[in-house]
């Protein structure tokens, strides 16, 4: 994950490794990310909810309004198979 | 003249374009480098580093051996076909799908899988199959334009057998000789690109 | 009339080829967006600085060839000639040289998951990343001038034109002529270094098609592998001389990997 300020924003980038394999490719047991949560300082700032329909691997890029140098970024998330991991980054 | 002073002239030949460049290996100390260097795994054994005649004259030579020597190398290979009894032409249907397989011979392969024909990593063959490749001519309207006879049967056969006994340096496998194709397989891909109801010759 | 459509079908076809070569630079451009090659730099970068071994030390005292630590510009001058090991190393296998020697483990272990698939990538892989970066912007420029750089550029040269295995292939069976694709991907004519420039400069690469980060050492395993040879054996002398090779013909092209590819 990188977290870069610019511009009086944070722009984040996290890969999160994870196989998403839909109902098709399985032959009926889908195995994907179903929640996305952002925190800043442990604060929750995103909460998302992605499908079968994003492919392995997937990168999510992100801006937030304003952030300082040192600030913990904080992405986690949690499958349909109730796993969940997750990554941190200070901010740059 | 005869044929001794056919190979020495061959030979000659063959030396005049094997002087290498200053420092680089020849052949055969490549091949000592890839014995060293290389291990076997699967189905791909070490024997395969071992450059048979053909290999090491068309190595030596920058794939472009003198015409008699070119000559020479496909009548030798030319032996090496086996041709089935009966008809040549086997299942275009059954041809297509194997042309789009790449499988076969390779370390990655399960052994006893059979092979695709690794076709269309090359050549255009059916109209409707847009990812081909262009290392090889396009196969188009192969049959319509040649006509289906039995001598087209056995060139077509012959070629995907041991494409070496027509070129001496092609770069299309041997995938009969090699071992890749069978029989039956050889036999269909003759008549995807020969008979007339085959999507190569609509 | 006849005159008129004749231009028009030769201007077609001549410029058939640069039509197909700018659909590459275009797909070649839209897979580079959004892609996370930057992510196996940290990653790589974290790996650099962790203690591991026996000797429970980080790779930061690894001499990439320009001095213990020095990584900017180091992977730009590889492969090159190595006094302490007295060979020909390229990046991996110099890699591998400093996982044994600075930080004390063994072979085995250091060898044992030298690529790494979509779930987990190697540990080589994310270091080959953050290592790579370190050159952007620097002109490639291999080694030259050692008796065993030459051989090994020799060495590298012969291969590539070198045909055996069981479908009688070289390199150049592939990439020896111009204008020419496997399916649908381009073959560059890696002997030359028009082709080969835009090439070694940007690998190592992320390659979208499997979700994975590949090195040199895997491109060429894997091309022995689909020329129905045997397998190379990794760092060793024949896989470093292809390297070289390849590096040398694309020399003086600015490094802007590490890549993105199909």
């Amino acid at each position: 994950m990188r977290a870069t300020l610019a511009g009086g924003n944070t722009d984040v980038r996290v890969l999160m490794t994870h196989p998403m394999e839909t109902a098709q490719q399985t032959k009926g047991a889908p195995y994907f990310i179903q929640n996305i949560t952002v925190k800043v300082n442990g604060k929750p700032v995103i909460e998302g909810e992605i499908s079968q329909a994003i492919s392995r691997n997937p990168v999510f890029s992100f801006r937030l309004k304003g952030g300082a140098k040192g600030d913990k970024i904080e992405v986690s998330w949690l499958d349909n198979k109730g796993e969940t991991n997750k990554t941190e980054t200070a901010v740059a | 003249m005869n044929r001794t002073l056919l190979w020495m002239f061959g030979l000659a030949g063959i030396a005049a374009f094997a002087l290498p460049a200053f420092g680089e290996p020849n052949a055969r100390e490549v091949t000592e480098v890839l014995k060293r260097d290389f291990k076997a795994r699967g189905q791909a054994t070490m024997d395969r580093v071992v450059q048979d005649g053909l290999q090491r004259i068309c190595t030596e030579t920058h794939d472009k051996p003198p015409a008699e020597v070119a000559k020479a190398l496909e009548a030798d290979q030319m032996k090496t076909i086996q041709y089935p009894s009966g008809s040549l032409m086997g299942d275009w249907k059954r041809a297509e799908k194997m042309a789009q397989s790449g499988r076969g011979a390779m370390w990655s392969d399960k052994p006893g899988v059979a092979a695709g024909g690794s076709c269309y990593n090359c050549h255009q063959i059916s109209p409707q199959e847009t990812s081909y490749g262009t290392i090889g001519p396009s196969l188009l309207g192969f049959g319509k334009k040649r006509g289906n006879g039995p001598d087209m049967q056995r060139y077509v056969y012959g070629k995907i057998y041991n494409a070496k006994a027509y070129s001496a340096c092609s770069q299309m496998p041997r995938l009969g000789y090699s071992g890749t194709l069978t029989d039956e397989q050889i036999k269909d891909f003759t008549a995807l690109l020969l008979d007339p109801a085959s999507p190569v010759n609509q | 009339m006849m005159r008129a459509i004749t231009c028009g079908a030769v201007l077609a076809l001549a410029a058939a080829p640069a039509l197909a070569q700018s659909q590459f630079e275009k797909y070649q451009r839209m897979t580079a967006e959004g892609s996370p090659v930057e992510l196996f730099e940290l990653v790589g970068e974290d790996l650099w600085k962790k203690p591991q071994g026996p000797n429970n030390v980080s790779l930061e005292k690894c001499d990439l060839g320009k001095g213990p630590g020095v990584l900017r510009g180091a992977y730009a001058a590889l492969p090159r000639y190595f006094k302490d090991a007295d060979r020909v190393m390229d990046l991996e296998t110099r890699l591998l040289h400093c996982m044994t020697t600075v930080q004390g483990r063994s072979p085995e272990e250091a060898t044992k998951r030298l690529f790494g698939n979509a779930d987990k990538p190697s540990e080589m892989e994310y270091l080959s990343a953050y290592v790579a970066a370190q050159s952007q912007g620097m002109k490639l420029a291999p080694g030259s001038t050692h008796p065993k750089e030459k051989e090994s550029y020799e060495l590298g040269k012969a291969l590539f034109f070198h045909r055996a295995g069981a479908w009688d292939f070289s390199c150049a069976s592939c990439h020896g002529e111009e204008d020419k694709r496997i399916r649908m991907s381009e073959l560059p004519v890696l002997s030359t270094p028009k082709a080969a420039r835009p090439v070694m400069a940007t690998w190592p690469a992320y390659r979208v098609s499997n979700s994975q980060f590949k090195t040199m050492q895997w491109r060429i395993n894997d091309c022995y592998r689909q020329m129905r040879m045997p397998e190379p054996v990794f760092g060793s002398e024949a896989t470093v001389a292809m390297n070289m090779y390849l590096t040398t013909t694309a020399k003086g092209e600015t490094y802007r990997g590490p890549g993105t590819k199909r």
